[in-house]
């Protein structure tokens, strides 16, 4: 077992797509992709899990939406009942005609930026962050596959031409430094 | 990978591939601005420092120094905010709706009308801020408890869902557009990497918050677009809904009318795409976009103005019908006076610039025409903003009570904070053409397979 990582750098995502279902074909495992746009297809191929962002967002907005009719019920209802212009705050339901906006507003504040706030968390996307691409040219014309090889059962030599047969353009392979073994004194 | 009706128009002429894709993109932020970038900043700028001067003096000396008074009591300023607000709409109309639609000739403009419209949203929200007279105590308008006691806002107050409604919609417009920039910012930092500008790397490392683009990062970008899209739909309506319920929950002749929200949207809508197009016109020959800003994307964007500048005519219509229908004769005399009263020529213009002009795009030579669009852009711009003055004035200055009627004649401050925020905006605008990619490129690489000038050929 090496601790090589293998970089795959293509000219074209369906060139990738396909290569990436040949590799899968064959037991290898990909590691990741790097790509200027999204590949569609490609998550299925690698083992990338759907993304439960939206049930999130549903849930924020959920927080919202009970935020803003405790805010407002305890508002204008319980804390400082008032009489505006012979419109009287007597229970929340009477009320909650005048309380929709609000609540509809608050829902999407909620809903909107608890989901951005979670993409960047667990994206780890954040002001002073790194830049994790291994190859310039991924975020301009280049698609770059990773395989680990330590991750994969298949040789180097094999991989390799699976890579070249399906329409690699460039291999580049990085090695990492040797990890201290964990010595029990 | 989506396949594409080859009688469909190419989206991007000139047969890029994704590098030229990056290169022309980033050309302007690479590169030196020109001369006439330059001069276009400087008039903006003193534009601006002018409005800021008036905007000053209006905040020492108090809202007196406006054209306001005890009949008028909202002119200009409202005039402005709506119109502004607005403008707004047209962003997100692009990047929310059309995107749900599946419209993709909005790439090629979506990042410039998200960047207008929260440039426009800072625009209008200064107007109600400095109308308060006493704009220190603007967070007032927040339910905060106060050294008063628990003394809160009134939920039942449409003011109050305009608060609510405008910083929920510049908060969010915001956070929409700073993600779709995330990929962008990562392309301008890589090629400085490449070509040796340590500074623009660290700066555009900072502003792309690490973005690497790998494939579970693009599959949540994707996820949170579409809901963010989803999200913004609704919100976008909620929006001008709420502005004209400031003047429709209210009992004045000319404002108490249900047809207000669908109207006011609708004509958001108009003249939010008459400043794209304003805008886009500008910025495609200024920056060399013409192969990316097409004349197909000109024709899309005419064709809303026809649909939407219909509804706004329609709308006109329905309510003079409507006044006349009701039997009340202070609403028939409100109707009457904004068409033959002393104001007569506001609501002239605003029917010709409104309802004629837009309907001259039926012809294709003309919607099609780059100086055409220009020209009758700038006349909805224009005519946008007197539906607004016409409504808010003509139905104020003449009250109930005929000793209380009066006009309102704007003093040099009004005129100089409306031009001024004119101002603001275009100094921020030529400032994000220098500074952030104008145009989506992850986006429009994307797309580049299925609607390049080159891949239609074959």
């Amino acid at each position: 077992m090496s601790n090589k990582i293998l970089y795959a750098i293509y000219g074209d995502d369906e060139v990738l797509l396909n290569s990436a279902k040949q590799l899968r074909k064959n037991g290898v495992k990909v590691k990741d992709v790097f790509s200027p746009f999204p590949i569609h297809g490609l998550d299925p191929v690698i083992g990338v899990p759907r993304t439960r962002l939206a049930i999130g967002s549903f849930i924020y907005g959920a927080t919202g939406l009970s935020c803003a009719w405790l805010m407002m019920g305890w508002m204008m209802i319980y804390d400082w009942p008032m009489d505006i212009g012979g419109k009287p705050s007597f229970s929340f339901l009477e009320n909650l005609p005048a309380f929709i906006p609000i609540s509809f507003e608050m829902t999407v504040f909620f809903a909107a930026h608890g989901m951005a706030l979670s993409f960047l968390i667990i994206a780890r996307l954040f002001p002073g962050q790194k830049p994790k691409n291994p190859d310039f040219r991924t975020t301009d014309d280049k698609f770059l596959m990773q395989i680990n090889l330590e991750e994969n059962k298949r040789s180097e030599a094999e991989i390799r031409t699976i890579l070249k047969e399906t329409g690699a353009m460039e291999i580049n392979e990085k090695v990492l430094d040797e990890k201290p073994e964990f010595v029990l004194a | 990978m989506n396949y594409e009706s080859d009688v469909r128009e190419p989206l991007i002429l000139g047969n890029k591939t994704w590098h030229d894709v990056s290169v022309d993109i980033s050309k302007p932020i690479e590169g030196k601005a020109n001369k006439y970038w330059y001069v276009a900043f400087a008039i903006s700028f003193l534009t601006a420092s002018w409005g800021v001067g008036c905007i000053c003096y209006t905040i020492g000396t108090g809202i007196g120094t406006w054209g306001l008074n005890k009949t008028v009591g909202w002119a200009w300023d409202i005039t402005n905010f709506v119109w502004w607000i607005g403008i707004g709409h047209a962003g997100t109309l692009i990047s929310a709706i059309l995107l749900l639609f599946r419209q993709k000739w909005r790439m090629s403009i979506n990042r410039s009308a998200e960047a207008m419209t929260i440039f426009a949203v800072i625009c209008a929200a200064l107007f109600p801020a400095i109308h308060m007279g006493r704009i220190w105590l603007a967070y007032f308008v927040f339910p905060l408890p106060n050294q008063f006691g628990s003394l809160w806002v009134n939920f039942n107050s449409p003011l109050l869902w305009d608060v609510f409604a405008i910083s929920t919609y510049f908060t969010v417009s915001l956070v929409f557009w700073y993600m779709g920039l995330l990929p962008d910012f990562a392309t301008v930092r890589d090629r400085a990497a490449v070509s040796m500008k340590p500074f623009r790397r660290k700066i555009y490392t900072i502003l792309s918050f690490g973005w690497s683009g790998n494939a579970r990062t693009w599959t949540r970008f994707e996820e949170m677009c579409l809901v963010l899209a989803g999200v913004s739909t609704p919100l976008v309506l909620s929006v001008h809904t709420i502005v004209s319920m400031d003047f429709a929950t209210s009992v004045m002749p000319g404002w108490h009318t249900t047809i207000f929200p669908p109207y006011f949207v609708a004509g958001a809508i108009f003249s939010g795409f008459a400043m794209v197009l304003t805008l886009m016109l500008i910025a495609r020959k200024t920056l060399n976009l013409e192969q990316y800003i097409t004349v197909n994307h000109v024709e899309s964007m005419n064709k809303i103005i026809i649909l939407t500048g219909s509804i706004v005519g329609v709308a006109y219509l329905t309510e003079l019908f409507m006044s006349w229908y009701s039997g009340v004769e202070y609403e028939q005399y409100a109707f009457i006076n904004r068409a033959t009263g002393p104001y007569w020529w506001a609501y002239f213009s605003m029917m010709t610039c409104n309802v004629v002009t837009p309907q001259l795009f039926w012809i294709k030579k003309l919607r099609r025409s780059f100086v055409a669009t220009f020209i009758i852009s700038i006349f909805v711009n224009i005519g946008m903003w007197f539906e607004r003055f016409v409504i808010i004035v003509t139905s104020l200055h003449r009250d109930y009570l005929p000793s209380s009627w009066t006009m309102f004649h704007p003093t040099f401050v009004d005129m100089g904070i409306f031009i001024g925020t004119i101002g603001i905006f275009f100094t921020c605008f030529l400032v994000f053409c220098r500074i952030f990619p104008v145009i989506a490129m992850a986006e429009l690489k994307a797309i580049l397979k299925t609607s390049g000038s080159q891949y239609k050929k074959n």
